[in-house]
């Protein structure tokens, strides 16, 4: 497992969001975080990376501990993050925002801003748009694009999917595939099962802040009990 | 007549540089620290007195004094954050104001021992010490020297922020400090950076200022650090470009109020802040949210 996440457990002040949650990302695999809004999806993942560092558990890396590793050593280890809520710089233009993640981890790779812009092409044109004014799926693909920019070994997405129109999740599933052809592990937290299927080798269910089932997406997808209990709306 | 307009503007756009120097610092560790640092007048005043001591030491020379003094002051911004202030970014800003304001009450005292109560008559500049003729009227050559610096460093701020990547980083992070890290940048040691620079800049103004106020007198930095909060209020708080206009407006406001209408000159300063506050709250060039 390139990253894993042994009895972690993460508290908002005093509630308690994520109670022993354990789990494994192989190498090259694409693995999907399901479960409803406000189960501890984005949790997890903030706590992959550092930004709501874990109370207790461990969090291993590439074979090494780095639960208590502030962020900005995580994303030199090769973690990047793409936030549900996309955090482009507001004030910096799309490509800027792609060559500063450049700037502040280099790592080398296949992925360059070039390689970016031509997975995206729509990035390409609003080069020098301000983050301020790109619309919500140019930011999802420059957010994207900006967590490739650094060569990451493993890119936490959250959300991907989310707000966006059916084209647009399509041109979003087919960027995934893109990106993991090119060798790139992927963690994803979504609630769009058909999306995560579509993308995903294996899934783990999350609800209430603990992990309800896992396994391959395809036996997930043909489990009703499991998709009506935990992931119907 | 408009030689003595030419010459009241004179005196208020160096008036009005001086209080920019001491508000761009200000300015940068609120626009991207979020800190209100009462403390700032405080590094004007040691960068006075610093560098009073260090031209001192020098054989009287201003401009060394000038170079290293502010070096030292930066040496104490950085113990004032790294060791204090980082403490309080996450609480509200009453309690940053607190301990700012205890640092202005510690360093005036701190001088009071080091330097002694009194005040010290300040030296002049070599080069920069006469007065020029202009329209008939003689104008101190170092007021003029104030006009052309205080635009250099506007200048230099501005390329430093907009066209490097240093520059483009710091704005990242203090628009986003939480996604900056995650891209790999060490924000504290940015914000301590931009704290120290600060500083730099409030310590520059006062190794300016030694020449030009004639008298190096503890609590000395109070009264130019109130001006430039009224400044950072009228400009935007946190916009560079709104303190310098600001600075602009506020120097020749008081330089005009000092001409024509003596008894309201602080007056007119504190109105122009109310009557910018009730129809404008967040300044000329703040944004509304912030």
């Amino acid at each position: 497992m390139i990253l894993s996440l042994v009895d972690v457990n993460t508290f908002y002040g005093t509630s308690h969001i994520l109670q022993d949650i354990s789990l494994g990302v192989g190498q090259g695999e694409v693995v999907a975080l399901l479960g409803r809004n406000g189960v501890g999806k984005t949790t997890t993942l903030r706590t992959i990376m550092g930004l709501t560092p874990p109370a207790s558990g461990g969090i291993l890396f590439q074979g090494q501990e780095v639960q208590g590793d502030p962020p900005w050593n995580k994303a030199k280890l090769g973690l990047a993050y793409m936030p549900d809520d996309l955090r482009i710089f507001p004030d910096l233009t799309c490509e800027e925002n792609l060559d500063i993640a450049a700037k502040l981890v280099k790592r080398e790779g296949f992925w360059d801003k070039k390689k970016v812009m031509s997975l995206f092409p729509v990035l390409a044109e609003r080069r020098d748009q301000k983050g301020l004014n790109m619309s919500g799926g140019e930011k999802k693909m420059l957010s994207l694009g900006r967590a490739l920019m650094s060569n990451p070994a493993v890119v936490l997405l959250d959300e991907p999917s989310e707000g966006l129109a059916p084209l647009i999740v399509r041109t979003l599933a087919e960027a995934i595939e893109t990106i993991r052809s090119h060798g790139m592990t992927i963690l994803l937290a979504d609630q769009n099962l058909k999306f995560c299927r579509r993308v995903s080798d294996r899934g783990y269910i999350i609800e209430k802040g603990q992990i309800v089932h896992e396994g391959d997406m395809e036996d997930i997808w043909d489990n009703q009990d499991v998709v009506n209990k935990y992931l119907a709306l | 007549m408009l030689e003595s307009i030419v010459h009241v503007c004179l005196a208020g756009l160096s008036q009005g540089m001086f209080i920019w120097l001491v508000a761009s610092g200000l300015t940068l560790i609120f626009g991207v620290l979020g800190v209100l640092n009462f403390a700032h007048g405080a590094f004007y005043m040691l960068g006075a007195y610093f560098c009073y001591t260090v031209l001192a030491a020098l054989g009287d020379n201003f401009w060394l004094g000038l170079i290293f003094g502010p070096l030292f002051v930066c040496a104490v911004g950085f113990l004032v954050e790294r060791y204090f202030l980082r403490y309080v970014y996450h609480l509200d800003l009453p309690y940053q104001l607190l301990l700012t304001f205890a640092f202005v009450l510690i360093f005036d005292d701190l001088v009071k021992i080091v330097w002694g109560a009194g005040s010290i008559s300040s030296p002049t500049v070599p080069g920069l010490g006469g007065s020029v003729s202009i329209m008939g009227r003689m104008f101190p050559t170092y007021s003029l020297f104030i006009i052309a610096v205080g635009p250099l460093v506007a200048l230099g701020l501005w390329a430093a922020l907009e066209r490097t990547w240093a520059g483009r980083i710091i704005r990242a992070a203090s628009s986003d400090r939480e996604m900056a890290a995650a891209l790999g940048a060490k924000v504290p040691w940015i914000f301590t950076g931009v704290f120290v620079f600060g500083v730099w800049l409030g310590a520059l103004g006062g190794g300016l200022a030694v020449p030009y106020v004639g008298l190096l007198t503890p609590g000395m930095g109070e009264s130019i650090v109130i001006e430039a909060f009224v400044v950072a209020v009228i400009g935007g708080l946190g916009s560079l470009k709104g303190a310098f206009f600001g600075a602009l407006i506020i120097g020749l406001l008081s330089s005009f109020g000092t001409r024509f209408l003596p008894s309201f000159d602080m007056f007119l300063t504190f109105i122009l802040m109310a009557l910018v506050l009730l129809w404008r709250p967040q300044g000329f060039f703040g944004e509304a949210s912030r």
